[in-house]
């Protein structure tokens, strides 16, 4: 990478200035896998800033972000390369007068320029510094995860027409989980293990600071020990930071300056998204609030 | 304290003690149960050199990111690191210039001459101290006072074999955490930072509980603290070591742990509908569809160019949970019917039933609230489950359930009995079960007890066995998993 994190604290306050706010855990991680030029495995539950992470970490870096997006049924020729089809017919086709032997066309077409680059292999072949974003990697199959590995450990990829291609530089990497499967002891041992949870009140209260600039001390103090109070109950789906965030902004924007019963009755909907976990928070809050919403499927 | 980075390298003797301690640890993490492989280790050795050790929540992330890859596991990695470095943590910024050359004989000494800094502050100053520290949170006078307050309370004795349990008992007790927090509710309604309302009183209260937490936190540390300079690293780690969460036995889990363990249930059982889903997305290829084939082959000029295949039907199976709810297994039971409710998604139907000695159905509970744990409640509470005694009787429990609800069992049903077959000598009635496994497409038994306890008094597992098409032993959560995996497929 062009711009090399130097120390633990240098991690922090780089990342502070893209409103990042790292705790000592993100930031030793950060540091390592800068340093040893390791991939980080970021697990935890939806909306605690994971992939948030990888672009902060492409904002500071001066790096180039670039993004696969997993979901089920992706594969090497989504995720790695493929061979542009139609371009070689056109050029098969284009051939047929001059009488060109097989082997000459078999070796045009397998080359360079008819192949089609995808994340992987563009991170790879990137003569600039990169940040690789691998999200959700939870999703695609045991099989295709196997894809993924050769990529990780030795940054390089064997294409069978072609050979090996190795990169030039190793770029950051950050993999995203939300843990709906395990992910394979061969994956993991590769990667730098960083678990995000949500953040205790002194953190959470920073992050809707540094996001929503608008709100005062006061009222971030006061969000903040109500997210707290809602996840420690029992829920399906405990409020996120991102949650919270936008709670703050509804708050603000329906022009309340401090939290009462009622101003959470009415926005509770924000943070919490099953009909049933509203009911219990307000049950369990003590406060009133207009009928529920649809039934959320 | 050494700092060992690439540039400046340290001096040969200090590498290779930390090295020492470093396969300490990891042995102990090993023997604790986590799966520590060699790569793991050279990484955690590799990344140890880049950072500065004596940044102890630096040297905590980098040891954590290359050993523990599991995030339940980051609870007994945290306990064996406290173990092994809380010594290591003495020397350095964080604890200031009381921390170190702590011995408990000298304490013992000093303590029996009565004098020393500690000796002069009475259990009143003290509490007054704690309570400005608390309502201010300054965290550097909280762990000096948490310093003296062990000193005080806990009457530790050197070479003791204890975890520290009960020193914190001791040390808490006395300290009465009720008590502070009434006083700083009272203080802080005193300064008007308490509004009138329910919920201000609930978030302050829920503030000073956090700062108790942050407080018994730092006891505790203290106490592991000194237990491991007398004792040493090793002998400490062993008496810490508890079985990782899915190993917990559900007959023997204490309080704590079966908290834990509920909180699991939930984002365990998302994480294995989405698996079982994919996996039987993935098996859509049937047997060979010859009609189809044949059909398709005309387009071809009559050769079978195109096999087709029979899709198989997605098969949701329905399921009936009978379980036992006598108090010897009580907690396996509502432990297995809410990891059922929350799988519910993944079967076609569930209903449930509950026995002793009388057997009630239950499946009204959980279709009338979208909360299971409530449901699982109002199981416990307004299930009617005893007939004559209130001993488990499966031979009744089964014969009744044979009389009422035979008929509604069908091939698609696979029956789950759950219970430890312990019937106190009455009749087995084993005959229902012989009945139900022809009519029904499955039927299995979970039984929680160990393997080697069974046929053992009045346990009769091999008689109901007989008859049932598995009988597993399911003791934890792992193996709970790995048998729902079973139903599912099968």
């Amino acid at each position: 990478m062009a711009d090399r994190f130097k120390s633990v604290d240098d991690v922090v306050e780089r990342l502070r200035t893209v409103d990042y706010l790292a705790d000592p855990n993100i930031a030793g991680v950060v540091y390592l896998a800068d340093r040893l030029e390791k991939p980080i495995l970021v697990e935890g539950p939806a909306g605690v800033g994971k992939t948030e992470l990888a672009k902060a970490l492409s904002d500071v870096t001066g790096a180039r972000l670039i993004r696969l997006q997993c979901y089920e049924g992706l594969d090497e020729s989504k995720a790695l390369y493929e061979w542009n089809y139609k371009k070689q017919l056109l050029r098969i086709q284009a051939d047929r007068e001059h009488e060109t032997s097989w082997a000459e066309v078999e070796s045009d077409i397998f080359s360079e320029p008819f192949l089609l680059t995808r994340p992987l292999l563009e991170a790879i072949r990137a003569e600039e510094p990169i940040v690789l974003l691998i999200d959700e990697v939870d999703r695609v199959e045991i099989e295709t995860e196997a894809l993924l590995l050769e990529v990780l450990s030795d940054f390089q990829v064997s294409i069978p027409e072609l050979g090996t291609i190795a990169g030039k530089q190793r770029p950051l990497v950050v993999m995203t989980s939300n843990n709906t499967r395990e992910l394979s002891e061969a994956l993991k041992r590769r990667c730098l293990y960083l678990h995000l949870d949500y953040p205790d009140l002194e953190r959470e209260k920073d992050i809707v600071r540094v996001r929503v600039p608008e709100v005062d001390e006061e009222l971030a103090e006061q969000v903040a020990r109500v997210v707290r109070s809602v996840r420690q109950l029992e829920l399906k789906k405990a409020p996120s930071i991102s949650e919270t965030i936008d709670w703050a902004r509804t708050l603000l924007y329906l022009g309340k300056n401090e939290i009462d019963p009622e101003a959470i009755g009415e926005t509770l909907h924000v943070l919490l998204k099953y009909q049933s976990d509203i009911a219990k928070a307000r049950k369990e809050l003590q406060v009133e609030g207009g009928p529920l919403p649809a039934r959320s499927p | 304290m050494s700092r060992f980075g690439p540039a400046d390298a340290p001096p040969a003797g200090d590498r290779e003690s930390m090295l020492d301690v470093l396969q300490g640890f990891i042995h102990e993490l090993r023997a604790a149960g986590l799966p520590v492989s060699m790569t793991e280790n050279l990484d955690a050795m590799r990344a140890v050199e880049h950072i500065d050790i004596a940044e102890r929540d630096t040297f905590k992330a980098a040891l954590g990111a290359t050993l523990v890859k599991h995030h339940h596991h980051w609870r007994a990695f945290e306990t064996v690191f406290d173990v092994y470095f809380s010594l290591h943590a003495a020397g350095i910024g964080e604890e200031g210039e009381d921390g170190e050359g702590f011995d408990l004989e000298s304490m013992e000494a000093m303590r029996a001459q009565g004098g020393g800094a500690m000796g002069e502050v009475s259990p009143e100053e003290l509490a007054q101290m704690l309570l400005q520290a608390l309502t201010n949170m300054d965290r550097e006078q909280l762990r000096r006072l948490a310093g003296m307050a062990v000193d005080r309370f806990a009457g530790m004795e050197p070479g003791r074999p204890v975890g520290g349990t009960y020193y914190l008992y001791r040390t808490l007790r006395q300290l009465d955490f009720d008590g502070l927090t009434a006083r700083m509710m009272g203080q802080a309604r005193e300064r008007g930072e308490i509004g009138a309302d329910d919920l201000a009183e609930r978030l302050a209260q829920e503030e000073f509980q956090a700062r108790l937490q942050q407080l018994k936190e730092l006891v505790e540390a203290e106490i592991r603290r000194r237990l491991v300079a007398d004792r040493g690293a090793e002998a400490m780690a062993r008496t810490l070591r508890k079985p990782l969460p899915e190993d917990v036995d559900f007959m023997h889990a204490s309080r704590e742990e079966m908290l834990a363990l509920q909180r699991a249930i939930y984002p365990l059982t998302r994480a294995l509908a989405a698996r079982l889903a994919q996996r039987r997305r993935r098996r859509n290829r049937g047997h060979l569809d010859f009609r189809s084939t044949v059909r398709h082959s005309l387009s071809y000029g009559g050769v079978p160019a195109e096999p087709k295949f029979r899709h198989p039907r997605p098969s949701r199976p329905e399921i009936m949970v009978v379980a036992d709810i006598s108090g010897s297994v009580a907690s396996f039971a509502r432990f297995t019917l809410q990891f059922v409710y929350a799988m519910a998604s993944q079967f076609s139907k569930v209903r449930s039933w509950v026995f002793i000695d009388g057997i009630d159905e239950v499946t009204r509970f959980f279709q009338e609230s979208d909360d299971i744990g409530e449901a699982v409640h109002r199981v416990n509470t307004e299930a009617d489950v005893v007939w004559v005694d209130g001993h488990s009787d499966y031979g009744h429990a089964f014969e009744v359930f044979h009389e009422h609800h035979y008929k509604e069992v069908t091939p698609k049903t696979s029956i789950i009995l759950l219970g430890d077959a312990r019937n106190n000598y009455h009749a087995s009635q084993n005959w229902v079960l012989k009945e139900l496994q022809q009519r029904a497409r499955h039927l299995y038994w979970l039984n929680p007890e160990p393997r080697g306890y069974w046929d053992t008094g009045d346990s009769i597992i091999s008689e109901f066995g007989i008859y049932c098409d598995g009988v597993y032993e399911c003791r934890n959560l792992r193996q709970l998993e790995q048998f729902v995996t079973t139903v599912v497929e099968g």
